[in-house]
């Protein structure tokens, strides 16, 4: 580390880094990475299941509170995974400053839009019946 | 003040790209980054069936007419397999968190075996869609 010596005791202390954020976007990219892989296979099977079997059954399988819970928890986690993801690729690659935070804003907008229309779907499939 | 400003970077920077001969944990690399824009495409047509759904039966069987064309379900068998192979990676990085499997034989082993679970977990899935008759 050549300029380990110009950084004060107070900023290794923190051992927040440059960016001031520490690992906290690599902790969360680990932990919701791990969380995803029993909740894919979980939904693999509950896709299995549902394939072909029509509109009214799929709304009585997400009326169940486990499927709506567990699919809402796949949903979330998973848009979180793909944002932190997609926004180290926006940093990786785009250097240009405002085409670089259009980008990071339009990825937030896309998760976030995308994670509220989902659970409000299943809060209504669920709590309504579709209707 | 605990800045300095700097020249050209004193580190050592990595080769482009193109001047490296490929070999399969590089790939790898690429394919887990390519990966994340299958998920991102699966999440939003997750998201978008289950708007579909609470939208009434008409606009559930419109969208399942979409994504049930046999473009949409290549489309969605793509997704299957990199959903697969981005689940396997990502036990890969788990073991390479707790400082295990960076020798280069069992990195190289444990690349190969990342993509032949993306594959194997796919063809299964959807073989075992194909036999419980919902294709």
């Amino acid at each position: 580390m050549a300029d380990q010596r110009f950084r004060t005791p107070r900023s290794v202390a923190a051992g927040l880094g440059s960016a001031h954020h520490g690992v906290h976007h690599f902790l969360v990219e680990r932990v919701s990475a791990l969380a995803l892989v029993p909740l894919v296979i979980w939904g693999g099977f509950a896709a299995a299941g549902l394939v072909g079997a029509g509109h009214a059954a799929a709304l009585e399988w997400i009326a169940h509170p486990v499927n709506s819970v567990l699919l809402g928890a796949l949903l979330i986690c998973g848009l979180i995974h793909v944002k932190n993801a997609m926004q180290v690729v926006i940093e990786d690659y785009i250097h240009r400053f405002v085409t670089k935070a259009a980008l990071l804003l339009l990825n937030l907008t896309v998760c976030i839009l995308a994670g509220a229309l989902g659970v409000f779907a299943i809060l209504k499939a669920a709590l309504t019946g579709g209707f | 003040m605990s800045t300095v400003p700097r020249g050209p970077a004193d580190r050592p920077m990595s080769p482009h790209l193109q001047i490296w001969r490929w070999h399969i944990t590089m790939a790898t690399s690429i394919l887990h980054r390519a990966s994340i824009f299958a998920l991102y495409l699966g999440l939003l047509l997750l998201a978008g069936w289950l708007v579909a759904l609470a939208a009434g039966p008409d606009a559930s069987a419109a969208y399942e007419g979409v994504v049930g064309s046999p473009l949409g379900l290549l489309v969605l068998f793509g997704i299957t397999v990199m959903v697969f192979f981005n689940l396997a990676y990502n036990v890969r990085q788990a073991f390479w968190d707790l400082g295990h499997g960076f020798q280069i034989k069992t990195a190289e082993a444990t690349a190969w075996a990342t993509i032949a679970f993306g594959i194997a977990a796919a063809v299964a899935f959807w073989a075992g869609l194909a036999m419980l008759g919902a294709l």
